[in-house]
């Protein structure tokens, strides 16, 4: 097992035990930036910020229930051209990590000088929902409530399907469940990165300690019950939208803004098809094709921009659920993302965001597999 | 044209790489061998190169089936095109069943350049398997 320490949580304060630790990280020099949500002064909303004056990270809140943009993206914008040259710590949720894993391997980002520090996630809110919560009850509230194994029907789509809500890519968990949270938290380094960041925090780290075996435990029972809530939720979903009638319905109401494209931190294609001049035609063809059904729905190619998305992704959806939330007429896209992007996955043995050795499926091959297609 | 099945005729957009299933096509018309004219045939250079997007699309505007035919497994002209393209197959087909529309519209066929009468055979096959079908509910709907 990986080497671990423990954080205690000073007066049962969970946020701002972790604020210290964050703070301890820049002011003993062990990195020089931090990306971690920030509290908006507003109060409406939490917000990944690069941080390089410790003073702010009074204002850092990690287990703040919102997700206003999958940070893979933040990194892939931060990294793409050039990897970082300071060393920069960056705190980010198990989908967040799995997104940048997947850019990673789409040569999107890279990883150079980053420390990743992922959280055990208790799920988030939409970003409209997240200041009546903020109005009433603190992170602390939120992230104790939620490993008590109360479902929360107010989470985001993604969240209350998310298979998984603990880091599979890290170099430092800070590890929340099967923990006595009023006394502490796990800090479990998983590379020699995340070993360097524990000494760095002047932290002892021991190997197969017992609060390391609790969250091991607890982890297991957790991935258990949420296979269990994923086989549902997989049989609704196929009751819903399956065939082309039901498939018809759900899309009824787009717009096709693209906003799920857009949002998407693994559709990252620079220039889209589906926004190139391949689809800026004549109006003699938009008439020609109208005559040859009697009608055509305008703008056009809608269910064609979702299914070719989903092939084009399918593979790496990380299920984080970005696309519904960017939705404007709340389209379930989570469902049917995460209900093909599952299959694909399976087909291929694959699991977005778990390791960059796994070669994503679209761009590999291996000479025995797939023997029925092209099948007499 | 019309015959049997209400005069249902299917409409099959294949996609032929040049190297093999486009050759073949061409020996099954040089040598005469008889197949039904419901394959409209666009050749590319390989069937690597064949985006699902061109499949959907030919399904959602007027195809009741579509074909992508390559070399064998192995033989591809550019190495591994192929192989890559086999695996777009079968993400397409996957994607199509888990969503429960007609994956079984979906067709692959390896067939290199000397197998005429195996090309005019899968014609045959995916033709009359298709009137079988009927025709396909995505190519009618104004509304998608």
């Amino acid at each position: 097992m990986a080497k671990s320490a423990t954080l205690a949580v000073k007066d049962g304060k969970i946020r701002s035990s972790i604020n210290a630790l964050l703070a301890d990280l820049l002011s003993k020099q062990v990195v020089e930036a931090v990306l971690v949500p920030l509290a908006h002064p507003a109060g409406n909303n939490v917000v990944q910020s690069l941080v390089t004056n410790p003073d702010y990270l009074e204002q850092a809140d990690v287990f703040a229930p919102v997700m206003p943009v999958n940070a893979g993206r933040i990194i892939q914008a931060m990294t793409r051209l050039t990897p970082a040259n300071k060393k920069t710590a960056v705190v980010m949720r198990p989908c967040e990590l799995r997104a940048l894993v997947e850019l990673v391997k789409l040569r999107q980002a890279q990883l150079d000088n980053l420390y990743l520090i992922g959280i055990d996630c208790p799920g988030a809110y939409s970003v409209s929902d997240y200041p009546k919560y903020a109005a009433e009850k603190t992170s602390d509230d939120f992230v104790k409530a939620a490993w008590n194994g109360k479902d929360d029907p107010m989470l985001r789509a993604g969240c209350q399907v998310c298979e998984y809500p603990v880091p599979l890519m890290t170099d430092l968990t800070i590890g929340s469940v099967g923990q006595d949270l009023k006394k502490q938290l796990l800090l479990l380094a998983s590379t020699e990165k995340g070993e360097e960041l524990l000494e760095g925090l002047g932290l002892t780290a021991e190997e197969d300690s017992q609060a390391a075996a609790q969250r091991h435990t607890a982890v297991d029972q957790l991935l258990n019950k949420i296979k269990e809530t994923r086989e549902k939720f997989f049989e609704q979903t196929r009751e819903e939208i399956g065939g082309a009638d039901k498939l018809a319905t759900v899309f009824g109401p787009c717009i096709k803004c693209q906003n799920c494209r857009v949002a998407c931190p693994v559709c990252y294609c620079r220039e889209c098809f589906f926004v190139s001049p391949t689809f800026e035609l004549e109006a003699e063809k938009y008439l020609g094709a109208a005559e040859k059904r009697g009608a055509m729905r305008m703008p056009t190619d809608t269910l064609l921009f979702h299914l070719t998305r989903m092939t084009h992704m399918a593979a790496s959806c990380i299920g984080c659920g970005a696309c519904e939330e960017a939705c404007p007429n709340a389209i379930p896209l989570l469902k049917i993302f995460q209900l093909t992007g599952t299959n694909v996955q399976k087909l291929f043995d694959y699991i977005p965001g778990r390791s960059l050795e796994d070669e994503l499926p679209p761009t590999a091959f291996k000479e025995d597999e797939l023997e029925w297609i092209g099948e007499k | 044209m019309a015959e049997g099945n209400n005069g249902f005729e299917p409409k099959i957009i294949g996609f032929l790489c040049n190297w093999c299933t486009a050759s073949a096509a061409d020996l099954a018309g040089t040598t005469r061998a008889q197949y039904p004219p419901n394959l409209h045939p666009v050749r590319v250079m390989c069937s690597g190169t064949v985006d699902p997007v061109y499949l959907i699309k030919s399904l959602l505007s007027g195809a009741d089936a579509v074909m992508v035919g390559g070399c064998h497994p192995g033989d591809c002209h550019y190495v591994s095109g192929n192989y890559k393209a086999r695996r777009r197959m079968a993400m397409l087909q996957n994607i199509f069943e888990s969503l429960g529309l007609d994956a079984n519209r979906i067709w692959t066929r390896w067939i290199s350049a000397s197998e005429g009468p195996e090309f005019a055979a899968a014609v045959r096959e995916i033709t009359e398997e298709t009137r079988k079908q009927g025709p396909n509910p995505l190519s009618t709907d104004w509304a998608l």
